[in-house]
């Protein structure tokens, strides 16, 4: 490659940074030029390896996702270009990084708000190396025809009506990275298109000025004429008019530096670029655009003839025969994203999945509707959120109460019962948090916390087939069930449980009605008789006033019944009783326990001689 | 963005700090100083700082301006509470002021003090960066305004990639007194000033007394896209705004919004009678439509500069359109002239161009009686993702609401409908 050429057909790039969209799209563009294979060879990204899948047309390639410049350019010596997407934090070191290696000789710079300190000193060693900065503060450029960097010249569809995909006879260079699809537009509307065209950046030192470009064009046989766009601040026009006027560019150059409007603008009004501030006289556009014109560029009198100029000063050199008019290509189609598909509304399909308790989309997620910053606004609560997400309802506060209660009586019962248990000893054999919980977790069901879904549904069967109590307790022992809810270890008639006294004063207090309780305590009155802990105990007071709470807030019986069918009553106990398990998990790690072997003399081994042979 | 001046206060605060850090402690720099602004409590204040009381003092306005000798707003060797009675008087109040800029009238709210130091020598010091290289100026002359003697000043000029440690000053300074200690500050300064981020750095005067150097005016810019790696040598800095420059509530009011998003938003009121009015995506295309607007000689009715772009959302596009609506209507043109609305852009890279029209045609929507009162005609130019919808929605709400309004696309020429307009208005 010539030493004025940065990019050609056959660059191979390496891009800095997770830029997946940037990848695709500069493979988007090399397939719509007709080229062999992909520009890029390898994405930069020190966070991980591996590979990364994109688009090559309808298929798919892999690109390597490498750890560092150094085995970037080890493995990739033919790769001389490195696109760095790294932040403004960490490009500089990057940058000299780039540098510093014997095979990358380009690199755009594209973060914004590098220091001035670093930019210069970028600019320095590049030069003093001879190679070439492109930014910071940039989108980059195109090599029309050949080679794209990263996100520059927009949409395919812009690519594509800016004839981008074939070489025209147009050198472009701008500050601007956001005006430069502009530039694009009005070359190929106006002349056979561009060539090449870069953005230096809008910073007051980019690492390459608009003369540096303009001089490698000059030297470029395939282009014939030059357009630039600069801007007020600076006085790097002035190199430019110096460069016209000793010969140093000779091809017609069509120029326009903006921020004329300065002038009616109060005080020193700085524009979006840091570069774009005039401190002297000499900087405004207006100076600049005076010594252009005197040094024999073409200069229009306001942007708004610029194209005009372009279009003349283009067609001038047509009927001269300086310039044959690039030859049209017809560049395969890419096929259109499919966000972009849906976005445009043509095209459709049915989701796989449904969700109708919550929705993230929007710019507030909610909770059934409620957005979340309402649910902390007006004290939801966790029993108003279950509301939310478990039933789906609006809950009013004496509902939330009862379920807040009801998950503090049940958080926990003491390290003894099986699913505490469970959680320690894998605690102590060194599980993880997540691990130990479910341990414990695993062991609820029908003989362990498994009691509250058990007891709403004994009692209501009882109550709905108008079972007299005595009626009920007698049904049941005949089919040999045991009524779920009923009995306790160590709480009696005369001793009774302050848990569930708790619930049931408060249920008493808020509830108009306590249907299900009244039967169950009816029941209780039954099973009393025949011994006196037989009580109701708190998974089955749980359970049936769970059930009268949902009647109190007008469930049907059906919807009741789907509610315990899906397990939904256990849900309040795995809820309450994780808080007691994970207690238990960190209360074994801050103890260090070791682990756990249980004692050999508390099981009775009773194991045959021999196996009973069978079969 | 990039270069932004600091206070005198500041500037010699980081200098006291670093000074004696980056000299091994043989040099001094006086950090006894302190700013006076409405809140501040001077009786507490000389509790703290005896100082203040001890001895004569020098105070002067620290608002980037200079030239405040000049401007009568400089007081030296005075005591205590001469200074105080001399800050009371002027705190709070208007003041025109005379720059080589040209004058400004803004309201005098900080006040730096320092001691009088006496001395007999005034001389210059400056460091500037260009490209590829830091320059040190220095004159024997300081004290005046710089310009006036220029050939009596030296220049060191020092390669961007240079080590600061390694320079030679001492060479290049004309024979004077403690020449060597004031080489050796200013090299040390000069490391400062690399390491510090500064981008521009100037004493005029600088004076030399007993041993020490000692800043007398000192003019700072400080480079603030240093600021996350200089948080810990910089401390708590304020970028104060130049001085007379106030924002309207309606410019606040965007400048508000555009903090709070990472999206840009910009609003300068030039001209609230203009009747040439801009809402423009992107920074570089929003300078092109000002220019045309002056270049075609229509500078003294362009009513605003502003821009946005980086994809702001509906209700920032919304809120923004409503502002330069609510601007643009509250008055009818005394001569019952139309006003024009330029709804420009060039072609955007990614922005999804009927997503961000969205928020604008529902304030024009809101708009629309205003908008017909005020005989407003509306210009619309816009390319880039989905742009053809964005234009049939704006094609469409013209009809909707009965305000004339024309449409284009990236076949016609992105300021051409700033010409379209002015040639109606003429």
């Amino acid at each position: 490659m010539k030493d004025y050429e940065l990019f050609s057909k056959d660059t191979k790039a390496f891009i800095y940074g997770a830029q997946t969209r940037a990848v695709q799209r500069m493979l988007d563009f090399d397939f719509m030029c007709r080229k062999d294979s992909p520009s890029v060879v390898a994405m930069i990204t020190p966070e991980r390896g591996g590979f990364e899948k994109f688009f090559w047309g309808t298929k798919e390639v892999r690109i390597p996702r490498l750890t560092s410049i150094a085995d970037a350019t080890a493995q990739y010596p033919e790769a001389d270009v490195m696109v760095n997407f790294a932040s403004q934090r960490s490009a500089y070191d990057l940058t000299v990084e780039a540098l510093d290696t014997d095979t990358i000789r380009t690199v755009v710079v594209i973060a914004e708000g590098v220091p001035e300190r670093r930019e210069r000193k970028l600019a320095a060693m590049a030069k003093a190396k001879g190679k070439w900065i492109i930014g910071p503060a940039t989108v980059g450029g195109v090599k029309a025809g050949a080679f794209k960097i990263g996100n520059a010249a927009g949409t395919m569809q812009n690519i594509r009506e800016a004839k981008l995909y074939r070489p025209g006879s147009v050198g472009f260079v701008s500050v601007s990275g956001g005006l430069s699809n502009e530039g694009y537009n009005v070359l190929a509307r106006n002349t056979d298109g561009l060539n090449e065209g870069i953005a230096i950046g809008g910073d007051a030192f980019p690492g390459s000025t608009l003369l540096d470009h303009l001089l490698r064009y000059e030297k470029n046989p395939d282009v014939k004429m030059m357009v630039c766009l600069g801007e007020l601040g600076g006085t790097a026009e002035y190199e430019i008019a110096d460069a016209v006027k000793d010969g140093r560019l000779t091809k017609p150059l069509v120029m326009w530096v903006t921020g004329t409007c300065a002038k009616v603008l109060p005080g020193q009004v700085q524009f979006g670029h840091a570069g774009a501030k005039a401190d002297s006289t000499a900087e405004t556009a207006d100076a600049k655009n005076d010594a252009l014109r005197e040094a024999g560029v073409i200069v229009p009198n306001s942007f708004d003839d610029y194209h005009e100029k372009i279009k003349e000063t283009y067609e001038r050199l047509v009927s001269e025969g300086t310039i044959t008019p690039a030859e049209e290509f017809e560049s395969p189609n890419i096929p259109i994203d499919y966000a972009q598909a849906v976005a445009e509304g043509l095209v459709r399909k049915p989701t796989n999945f449904i969700s109708t308790i919550c929705d993230e989309s929007g710019e507030v997620h909610n909770y059934c509707g409620v957005p979340i910053d309402e649910v902390i606004g007006k004290n939801y609560g966790i029993g108003g959120v279950i509301g939310l997400l478990w039933f789906k309802k609006d809950i009013p506060t004496y509902a939330r109460e009862f379920m807040e209660m009801v998950l503090q009586i049940i958080a926990d019962h003491g390290p003894a019962v099986s699913g505490a248990h469970n959680t320690i000893i894998a605690a102590r054999a060194g599980k993880d948090l997540i691990s130990s919980l479910v341990s414990g977790l695993l062991t609820i069901g029908p003989r362990f916390g498994g009691a509250v879904n058990g007891a709403a549904e004994h009692f209501l069967y009882g109550l709905r087939s108008n079972m007299a109590p005595r009626e009920f307790v007698a049904h049941m022992k005949l089919k040999n069930v045991r009524i779920q809810g009923i009995g306790h270890r160590l709480h009696t008639v005369e001793n009774p449980d302050k848990r569930v006294e708790l619930m049931i004063g408060y249920a008493k207090a808020h509830f108009h009605k306590t249907e299900l309780l009244d039967y169950a305590q009816s029941v209780e009155q039954v099973t009393t008789q025949k011994k006196n802990n037989l009580i109701l105990n708190v998974d089955g007071c749980i359970g049936v006033l769970l059930v009268d709470l949902l009647k109190e807030l007008k469930f049907s019986d059906p919807e009741i019944d789907e509610m315990i069918d899906a397990g939904l009553f256990n849900a309040l106990f795995v809820l309450g009783r994780s808080i007691g398990f994970m207690g238990h998990y960190f209360d074994q790690k801050r103890l260090k326990s070791g682990l756990y072997r249980h004692p050999l003399d508390d099981i009775l081994y009773d194991v045959p001689e021999r196996p009973e042979k069978v079969g | 963005m990039a270069q932004k001046g600091i206070r005198e206060y500041d500037a010699k605060r980081l200098l006291a700090k670093a000074v004696p850090q980056y000299s091994d402690g043989k040099l001094r720099f006086d950090g006894r100083l302190v700013l006076v602004s409405p809140e501040t409590d001077l009786a507490a204040l000389a509790e703290e700082e005896p100082w203040l009381k001890q001895e004569k003092l020098v105070v002067k306005p620290d608002q980037l301006f200079g030239k405040r000798g000049k401007n009568k707003l400089l007081l030296v060797n005075a005591d205590f509470d001469t200074v105080k009675a001399w800050i009371d008087e002027r705190m709070n109040k208007q003041v025109t002021i005379e720059q080589t800029t040209g004058e400004a009238t803004g309201t005098l709210a900080h006040f730096l003090v320092e001691p009088f130091v006496p001395h007999e020598e005034e001389y210059y010091l400056a460091f500037t960066s260009k490209r590829d290289m830091d320059v040190i100026h220095f004159s024997l002359h300081g004290g005046v305004d710089i310009e006036e003697v220029w050939d009596t000043v030296v220049t060191i000029e020092v390669p961007v990639t240079a080590d600061p440690a390694g320079i030679d000053v001492l060479s290049h300074l004309p024979d004077i007194a403690n020449k060597e200690a004031i080489a050796q500050f200013i090299k040390v300064l000069y490391t400062i000033y690399c390491d510090y981020y500064f981008a521009y750095l100037e004493f005029n005067p600088l004076a030399f007394s007993n041993g020490a150097v000692v800043p007398l005016d000192t003019v700072a810019k400080l480079d603030d896209t240093a600021a996350f790696q200089c948080a810990e040598k910089w401390g708590k800095i304020e970028f104060p705004k130049a001085f007379g420059s106030t924002a309207s509530m309606e410019e606040a009011y965007i400048a508000s919004l555009d903090e709070k998003t990472g999206a840009s938003l910009k609003l300068t009121l030039l001209n609230p009678k203009g009747r040439v009015w801009t809402l423009v995506a992107g920074g570089g295309a929003s300078v092109i439509y000002a220019d045309t607007v002056v270049d075609l000689g229509y500078g003294n009715e362009l009513a605003n500069y502003g821009e946005y772009s980086g994809n702001p959302t509906t209700e920032l596009t919304y809120e923004y359109t409503k502002t330069i609506l609510d601007l643009m209507t509250r008055k009818p043109d005394p001569q019952g002239r139309p006003k024009y609305l330029l709804i420009g852009g060039g072609i955007a890279n990614f922005t999804d161009v009927a997503k961000t029209f969205t928020g604008i045609i529902k304030a024009l929507e809101e708009y629309k009686d205003k908008l017909r009162e005020n005989h407003v005609k509306i210009y619309v130019r816009r390319g880039g993702p989905n742009y053809k919808e964005g234009l049939e929605n704006m094609r469409r709400l013209g009809e909707r609401i009965g305000v004339p309004l024309e449409v284009y696309g990236p076949e016609t020429h992105m300021t051409r409908i700033v010409s379209l307009a002015l040639e109606e208005a003429r």
